[in-house]
């Protein structure tokens, strides 16, 4: 495990040392200003629809943080050849893999925390309530769904050789997952054989994504999901980061580096 | 399970706790780095392309306590034969072994130091969170691991610029910073490869200093160069490589009797070198 740790701390290390992470902070702290600013008109509609904005560029922001740090984890290793003397020790290829993964998903983790404090201290300023049970399911599972789609990028980077080209059919996945991957079922019943198989197989194979957006459940202040419901969220969500990460592991156990 | 048991113990076990790789006239050496016919074949991607065979069958062996020399032309094998040592490429056939384990298990380079040709760390960590990163790698204890930054980066006179990021170091600053990566785990073998590329001649000496410091310490060092000057006045033995064919090996002294010449005119005769008449 001191060695999964190792990497990943160094993974930390490189996000927080970098400068766009802190662009992506102002910018939605920006956002979630103004959003406190619009108390001075007290109206509950702008309120809400202000505050489904800022829910939805932290997810976003919490998308590029963790699809663009770990699009480029085993590429840039690769390219600057930093993973020569880094193999040249007694660490396995899946080590570095399950350590690149922690590194991206801890300090994907540490800014969801971030965002969600921020923009709860403003919620709360002007509602005088912190629904601390609710931000926490949000928080919790959106960082459940970034565990999945970092684990899917970490294995699109092994893959695929453009680290640009992963990015943007993870991009394109994630979003397409998100807003339309819980009715895939429903639009198959409408089409013939064998589409509406195929569209079906894909529904049941695809990672739901959409279960793990929790927006609504804050914007409109509706009573938090049953814990169990959270727990079975949770594993099937480290089930798929499970199911992608073996395929990165052994993808990268195969990969000629010379 | 015992198997594993096995090669760990025989991949951690210092070489002067184990009585196998003592030399004396009693008990026969083991050596601390091996191949056996060792083959890789590079296949290509393109149609219609042979396969390109790297390394054809060979067979190596280092000895503790020796200063190896890999030498060869471009494209002679050399790096290829490094690459399986470091885990980075299988060999097609035979097998390569450091302290009698295969080089595929990544235990294997517990006891050994890795110093590329060139430095590539990484250049927004300081030179102490490197080694501290790789000493974390070996599993050292923290103490330790705090001791040996000090003592390293006093050795290769890096103490100044510790809390420095490595992007703002020189090339020879660098070229020093990977070498005390490679000593952090206090390895019985040092994999270098042209240490001395790139240097400027008081580099060039500080490293050859390093290399003779580790061979008083009775440590092993195999190392890939170009400089055959070098090589001749470091190296107990040396072994040449063509065309991806072991064509040489020998004590450097033995070779340059043999041949009645020094070692660069010696290279030169193996590999098939004829200056044209002018």
């Amino acid at each position: 495990m001191n060695k999964i740790f190792a990497v990943s701390a160094v993974v930390i290390k490189e996000i927080y040392r970098r400068k766009d992470f802190y662009v992506l902070f102002f910018l939605t702290g920006l956002i979630t200003f103004v959003m406190w600013l619009m108390n001075f008109f007290h109206d509950d509609q702008i309120i809400r629809f202000i505050k489904e904005i800022c829910l939805f560029l932290i997810l976003i922001s919490a998308l590029i943080i963790s699809v663009t740090t770990a699009a480029r984890q085993i590429p840039a290793e690769r390219e600057s050849r930093t993973i020569f003397p880094l193999l040249a020790k007694p660490i396995a290829r899946w080590q570095v893999m399950v350590g690149k993964f922690a590194g991206c998903w801890f300090a994907t983790g540490f800014a969801l925390v971030v965002f969600y404090l921020f923009f709860g201290l403003v919620s709360a300023s002007r509602d005088h309530t912190l629904p601390v049970a609710a931000y926490f399911q949000a928080l919790w599972l959106l960082w459940q769904m970034l565990g999945i789609v970092i684990a899917m990028t970490l294995l699109g980077s092994v893959v695929l050789s453009a680290p640009s080209a992963n990015m943007t059919i993870i991009f394109i996945v994630t979003i397409g997952i998100l807003y339309i991957g819980g009715f895939l079922h429903k639009v198959a019943m409408g089409m013939s054989e064998p589409s509406a198989s195929i569209v079906t197989a894909i529904y049941y194979i695809i990672p739901h994504l959409e279960l793990y957006n929790m927006s609504e459940l804050i914007v409109h202040d509706w009573p938090i999901v049953p814990w169990l419901d959270v727990l079975i969220a949770t594993i099937y969500g480290f089930a798929y980061m499970t199911f992608f990460l073996t395929g990165a592991c052994l993808a990268f156990r195969h990969k000629p580096l010379n | 399970m015992l198997r594993f048991a096995e090669r760990w113990y025989n991949a951690c076990s210092p070489a002067i706790d184990n009585n196998i790789l003592v030399s004396n006239d009693s008990t026969p050496m083991t050596a601390v780095l091996r191949t056996e016919n060792l083959r890789v074949e590079y296949k290509s991607r393109e149609l219609k392309q042979q396969t390109k065979v790297a390394l054809k069958g060979l067979n190596l062996s280092v000895q503790p306590g020796e200063v190896f020399g890999y030498l060869g032309p471009n494209g002679a094998g050399k790096t290829t034969t490094m690459n399986v040592l470091l885990g980075y490429v299988n060999a097609t056939s035979g097998a390569a072994y450091l302290f009698d384990v295969n080089t595929r298990e990544p235990i294997a380079r517990q006891r050994i130091g890795y110093l590329p040709e060139l430095t590539y760390y990484y250049k927004f960590l300081t030179a102490e969170e490197l080694l501290r990163f790789y000493a974390r790698i070996f599993e050292i204890p923290k103490a330790e691991t705090e001791k040996r930054i000090d003592q390293l980066l006093k050795v290769v006179e890096l103490e100044h610029a510790r809390k420095r990021p490595i992007r703002t170091y020189s090339k020879g600053m660098q070229q020093r910073a990977g070498l005390a990566q490679a000593l952090i785990n206090n390895p019985d073998l040092l994999l270098l490869d042209e240490p001395t590329s790139g240097l400027d001649p008081l580099g060039r000496m500080k490293v050859r200093e390093i290399i003779q410091r580790l061979k008083n310490e009775g440590k092993t060092v195999f190392f890939s160069s170009h400089e055959l000057g070098e090589v001749e006045t470091i190296c107990d033995r040396v072994a040449i490589m063509h065309q991806g064919e072991l064509k040489v090996e020998g004590r450097v002294a033995d070779l340059v009797k043999e041949y009645q010449c020094n070692l660069e005119q010696v290279f030169l005769k193996v590999v098939g070198y004829e200056p044209e008449p002018v």
